[in-house]
């Protein structure tokens, strides 16, 4: 606005050029946009990152070392006491960033292996492919995704693979609707056509011109289902079932500490041990979900008023 | 044929293929199990004459096809199989059959779970709509960041925090929710208070929020602005435009709530340790007690099937445009 000249000239109008802002400026000028809840969440996601990444170099103590004190109470030693067999519960909530948390990575992002590929294949296809799937996911959507996942682990038994595979099958469907929903608006566009007329293959309509253009409800997405995985494989891990001791899991410790609850009266550090990890995963949906909010929000312009 | 007629007919039709698929999967579970379960569940000391008879008993000896048909014979006549727990390597019998496990644990968790839809259903109609008409005000905010607080946290971490609070430090309800079938109505319902108030508050705020968004979609719609010019009272537009579109999505999302409610109920009732249908199958599962697990995921499915169904009926038999065909 500032280079323009005060009088109006045909030859400077024609000159002008209009410059793209860099990525990174544009970047920039994003973050400083950004309502402060999403600030809020950024700097948490960060912050588990960091813990999840330096976990070694964090904790005072080992995942699973044993201290002969089982319940210590709160003490500049074990800063939040010890648990049912004496370990360190700081080191273990540390810890637990690094298993927890990479875990619901890996599942979301085999999700979204499983269910963007096959979706972006359906809305390409759209004959026999597009209706087996489709029925498919159905069928799958049916049955309760815990009540899913409580029979598949009864068969195949609850163990790190098994669990990251069963939850990232039975979420991949939800990918599965979304990428192929917005893709069918895409695969009739006339570059598509085009595209498919110059002879490219089925990988490079997908990833090149269709993928591109659904990314952002994809990233959307991502944070959301992120957040089902993280509290399903929380609760699963809560109820026994899920990642086994002794991994240090926040899920699983949960219900480790939970008979402590009871002491708040006497103690009301020993009553908020257990909520620890709970408000440790509670923290971080929330965080998720407010950086997924105000990215809808700036991506799509998806304002739920008029 | 009636419009609405045929499209309730397709839709019935495609909830009793569902109903099959979902059966197809449940069998199969046994079928995925590892060859040497029998060996597994008797104990490393059976001999393998028990664990032929087992096998025999199981039906493994048959094609599958012959045993999925006498299954689905046996589930629609209320037989559900037998535990694979009680039984040992010396052959002697003490199982149970899985219905007499399930019945009554599946009375105490209906019981709860319509205390909680009974409580939830019109606080979080009443919480939608009100947001819904006075958006973007105070109010509206501040309760959109309440709930979308609540939807983040894990229902065990709604929970203890009641617990910590309600029956802890302020001991007010019991943190143990033990009824048994003598339980009188008042004692069990003040025993279940806890875990209905954890089930009606994370369920609250999903409904109040779809609540919320379903009715200002629909205000922002053409013919209802349309109605509001032509002078419609305020009232008359709500009543007469509005609610009769409003139905199917309201039933939509009462049904896929009560349904996310049948599977809240595992979680709640591990924490409370309400004798349930939920806290059996989590044994079933951390026991690999296969029969068990199938009937409740039999029970959970059929009944979120169902829920479903109906929500989707309703949507059809009140949607306008359905009934005055032209």
């Amino acid at each position: 606005m500032t280079d323009q000249p005060d009088t109006y000239s045909a030859v400077a109008e024609v000159a002008y050029k209009r410059v793209r802002r860099s990525r990174w400026n544009r970047m920039k000028l994003g973050l400083s946009k950004a309502p402060p809840t999403a600030w809020f969440g950024m700097i948490v996601i960060l912050l588990y990152i960091f813990c999840a990444l330096f976990a070694p170099v964090l904790a005072p103590y080992g995942e699973a070392e044993i201290f002969p004190e089982a319940f210590a109470t709160w003490s500049p030693e074990f800063i939040f006491g010890t648990d049912q067999i004496g370990r360190d519960i700081l080191s273990r909530m540390i810890y637990g960033a690094r298993n927890t948390v990479s875990i619901a990575v890996a599942t979301t992002a085999l999700a979204f292996l499983i269910g963007g590929t096959l979706g972006l294949a359906a809305a390409i296809n759209m004959g026999w492919l597009d209706q087996l799937l489709s029925r498919l996911v159905d069928v799958l959507m049916a049955i309760p995704s815990l009540i899913f996942a409580l029979v598949l682990l009864s068969i195949f038994g609850s163990t790190v693979t098994n669990l990251i595979l069963i939850i990232a099958v039975l979420d991949s469907t939800r990918v599965f609707r979304l990428t192929r929903a917005v893709s069918l608006n895409v695969v009739v566009m006339d570059y598509v056509e085009a595209a498919r007329l110059r002879g490219e293959g089925l990988g490079w309509i997908m990833r090149r011109e269709i993928l591109p253009n659904i990314l952002p409800p994809l990233i959307a997405e991502f944070g959301l289902r992120f957040c089902f995985v993280f509290l399903t494989i929380a609760a699963l891990s809560f109820l026994g079932v899920g990642i086994q001791p002794p991994t240090a899991d926040w899920g699983s410790m949960v219900r480790e500490n939970a008979s402590l609850i009871m002491f708040a009266q006497y103690d009301i550090k020993a009553g908020l041990t257990p909520l620890l990890p709970a408000g440790a995963i509670a923290l971080l949906t929330v965080a998720v979900n407010f950086v997924v909010d105000w990215f809808l929000q700036k991506t799509s312009g998806l304002r739920d008023e008029q | 044929m009636h419009p609405v007629i045929k499209t309730v007919l397709g839709r019935l039709a495609m909830g009793v293929l569902t109903l099959f698929a979902v059966s197809l999967i449940i069998f199969s579970s046994m079928e995925l199990l590892p060859g040497d379960f029998g060996q597994a569940v008797l104990g490393q000391k059976a001999l393998p004459e028990t664990v032929a008879a087992f096998r025999r008993e199981l039906g493994l000896d048959q094609p599958a096809i012959v045993r999925y048909g006498q299954w689905v014979a046996a589930v629609l006549q209320g037989d559900l199989g037998t535990s694979f727990s009680g039984r040992n390597a010396s052959g002697v019998d003490r199982s149970r059959e899985v219905v007499d496990l399930v019945l009554p644990r599946l009375r105490n968790t209906l019981f709860l779970a319509s205390i909680a839809a009974l409580i939830a259903v019109p606080l979080s109609l009443l919480l939608g709509v009100s947001t819904a008409l006075y958006r973007n005000t105070f109010y509206d905010r501040s309760v959109n960041m309440a709930t979308l607080t609540t939807i983040s946290f894990p229902e065990f971490f709604v929970a203890y925090l009641l617990i910590l609070f309600l029956a802890s430090l302020y001991p007010v309800f019991p943190s143990l929710a033990n009824v048994d079938a003598d339980t009188l109505f008042g004692e069990r319902l003040y025993r279940a208070a806890l875990p209905a108030l954890t089930l009606t508050l994370v369920i609250v705020a999903h409904m109040m929020r779809m609540t919320r968004a379903a009715i200002i979609n629909l205000l922002a719609s053409p013919y209802i602005q349309m109605a509001r010019l032509s002078g419609a009272s305020p009232a008359e537009v709500i009543l007469k435009h509005a609610l009769p579109n409003a139905w199917a999505p309201i039933a939509t999302v009462i049904a896929f709530n009560l349904a996310y409610l049948v599977v809240g109920v595992v979680v709640v009732e591990v924490v409370f340790v309400y004798p349930g249908i939920g806290q059996l199958m989590v044994d079933a599962v951390s026991m690999r007690d296969i029969p068990v697990v199938q009937g409740c995921a039999l029970i959970f499915a059929v009944t979120y099937i169902l829920l479903n169904l109906i929500a989707d009926i309703i949507g059809i038999v009140t949607n306008p445009r359905l009934l005055h065909p032209r």
